[in-house]
């Protein structure tokens, strides 16, 4: 008997198609927009690239993000992966403490924190300027916090994934210190659940405008909303250039995980 | 451990301050009047109703569509590509959104838009004589269904995915329709998963800021978080017992979700693996 192959059922097609079409006419017509001519509005030219390229702002302003980034993913697994391998080897029953803990940033959301932040170290602790002013300390205290329910996700599943008991007995009997153990055994074996913590910190980090922007700091979705008001097509530009560095973040993770053949999940950041 | 001490410094005792000063009044001592602020005054009160309002219709329509989405990329039938197309796109789109969301859209369906334009040249009606903008209640509803369905996809395709080929077979070879089918195994072995995720949705809209301040320039729309950045803005409070009532309801709105979130996403994960 042969079977069938199974044909697409046609309610299933007009349904794909719908949201493919809601899914791709902004990003087509973002791209159209950027396509203007900067300062006429004719098609097409690619001038609006131009201004962003040569505005030595967006220069600056991606390189603050990009290393703002780069910190908070340091800070955020020298914070976390001890913790969380220290905690899945002794401490089980701090996993749920840490589990409800990575829950508390979807309750107070940036929007709430920012406040936060702001009152408790101006207003309580009375904090100096140059820790206010410094985009590196407060931006990247606060962006740690926010990458933490991401990063804890993804190595809790990696931790989950591995025999942690068994590694490090078998390091430390052969005479391994907690510091080879930790960054020669464990570390190589949750590389890929570190990665796509990595990744998916980036991507918040250069997409994160409310606590950037409610504390007075220039980043560049700050910059890319200074843009929006000022220039259109400039802006389409810069947007698309923004899509794509999501994009990359995102296809990293992918690629990385497609790799170790692991799956990490991932729910929604950065509005 | 420096972990604890760095949540207690940057998470814990800042949204410690928020609760406290929704309770202080001006003079420092302890006042209800603020946390009353939040039914009695109108402003307030108008705030959050819209808030809730646009948060509950793209909740449910994104949850609806998500789902639909999600079951029709699954289903057997559908090619392989067409499945790993949507879910690594829905990956990706439920991260997008704030700035750079906001912006293709007024690229899109903005006052010059493309698709206002071609309508406007194709059927010669002028979208913004009727009604939409993209500033609107309407307008925001329909931009933040681009981050809600892919996040719905996301969450709910592995619930899809966990409903057994075995469960409808012995149905079927039991004589049941499809419609008994979903109405008895189907829906009640999903349900669960679909509230959780509703509610889900629910919250990401009610705490997005980034997207709907950028489509209205922070004032065509009095959302809570909106309302919050403007009295923020200029790094203190304006009106600190304001920004206080309304991120103290806020947190009360949020931390009742989490409340029905947390036992049904507990129910769901019972027919996982």
């Amino acid at each position: 008997m042969r079977l069938r192959k199974p044909e697409i059922a046609p309610s299933a097609v007009v349904w794909l198609v719908l949201g493919a079409v809601y899914f791709l006419v902004p990003l087509l017509a973002t791209l159209l927009f950027s396509l203007k001519d900067a300062t006429t509005g004719k098609c097409c030219s690619l001038s609006a690239y131009g201004v962003i390229l040569h505005d030595p702002q967006f220069w600056s302003t991606i390189k603050v993000s990009f290393r703002l980034a780069l910190e908070t993913i340091v800070i955020g697994l020298l914070l976390f992966v001890p913790t969380i391998y220290w905690v899945h080897l002794k401490l089980p029953r701090l996993r749920p403490v840490i589990g409800f803990l990575a829950l508390v940033p979807f309750v107070v959301p940036p929007i709430i924190l920012v406040v936060g932040l702001l009152e408790f170290y101006k207003d309580t602790l009375h904090a100096p300027f140059w820790f206010l002013a410094k985009p590196d300390l407060f931006l990247v205290g606060a962006y740690v916090i926010l990458a933490f329910p991401y990063i804890y996700f993804s190595l809790d599943a990696g931790f989950r994934s591995i025999d942690v008991h068994t590694l490090t007995e078998a390091s430390r009997n052969l005479g391994g210190s907690w510091r080879t153990t930790l960054g020669r055994v464990i570390l190589p074996n949750i590389r890929v659940a570190a990665l796509s913590g990595a990744f998916l910190t980036l991507a918040i980090v250069m997409g994160e405008f409310t606590i950037a922007s409610l504390s007075a700091f220039h980043t560049f979705p700050t910059y890319l909303q200074y843009v929006n008001e000022s220039q259109a097509y400039p802006a389409a530009a810069a947007t698309l250039m923004s899509f794509g560095i999501t994009w990359l973040a995102m296809l990293s993770i992918l690629l990385v995980g497609r790799r170790g053949g692991q799956r990490t999940v991932r729910v929604g950041i950065g509005r | 451990m420096p972990f604890f001490a760095y949540a207690a410094m940057f998470l814990i005792l800042p949204a410690m301050t928020v609760m406290i000063g929704a309770f202080k009044s001006s003079d420092g001592g302890y006042t209800l009047d603020n946390v009353r602020a939040i039914v009695e005054a109108p402003n307030i009160r108008n705030a959050f109703w819209e808030s809730i309002r646009i948060s509950l219709t793209t909740a449910l329509l994104g949850g609806l569509f998500g789902l639909l989405l999600a079951y029709a990329a699954i289903r057997k039938g559908t090619p392989n590509w067409v499945r790993s197309a949507y879910g690594t796109f829905s990956g990706v789109a439920a991260n997008f959104g704030g700035i750079p969301l906001a912006f293709a859209f007024i690229a899109t369906l903005g006052t010059i838009g493309i698709v206002t334009q071609l309508i406007q040249n194709v059927f010669g009606i002028n979208i913004y004589q009727h009604g939409f903008a993209i500033w609107s209640r309407r307008g925001v509803e329909l931009v933040y269904l681009y981050f809600q369905i892919p996040l719905m996809i996301l969450v709910i395709a592995p619930a899809i995915d966990g409903l057994r080929a075995e469960w409808s077979e012995a149905s079927s070879n039991l004589g049941a329709s499809r419609w008994q089918y979903w109405r008895h195994i189907g829906m009640p072995v999903l349900f669960p998963s679909i509230l959780g995720a509703v509610i889900l949705l629910f919250g990401n809209s009610f705490a997005a800021y980034a997207t709907a301040y950028s489509l209205t320039s922070g004032t065509a729309l009095p959302l809570v978080p909106i309302l919050i950045g403007n009295d923020l803005s200029g790094n203190v409070f304006a009106n600190p017992h304001e920004g206080h009532a309304l991120a103290f309801g806020m947190f009360v709105v949020l931390g009742a979700m989490m409340l029905f979130y947390i036992p049904l996403q507990r129910r769901a994960s019972r027919w996982a693996k």
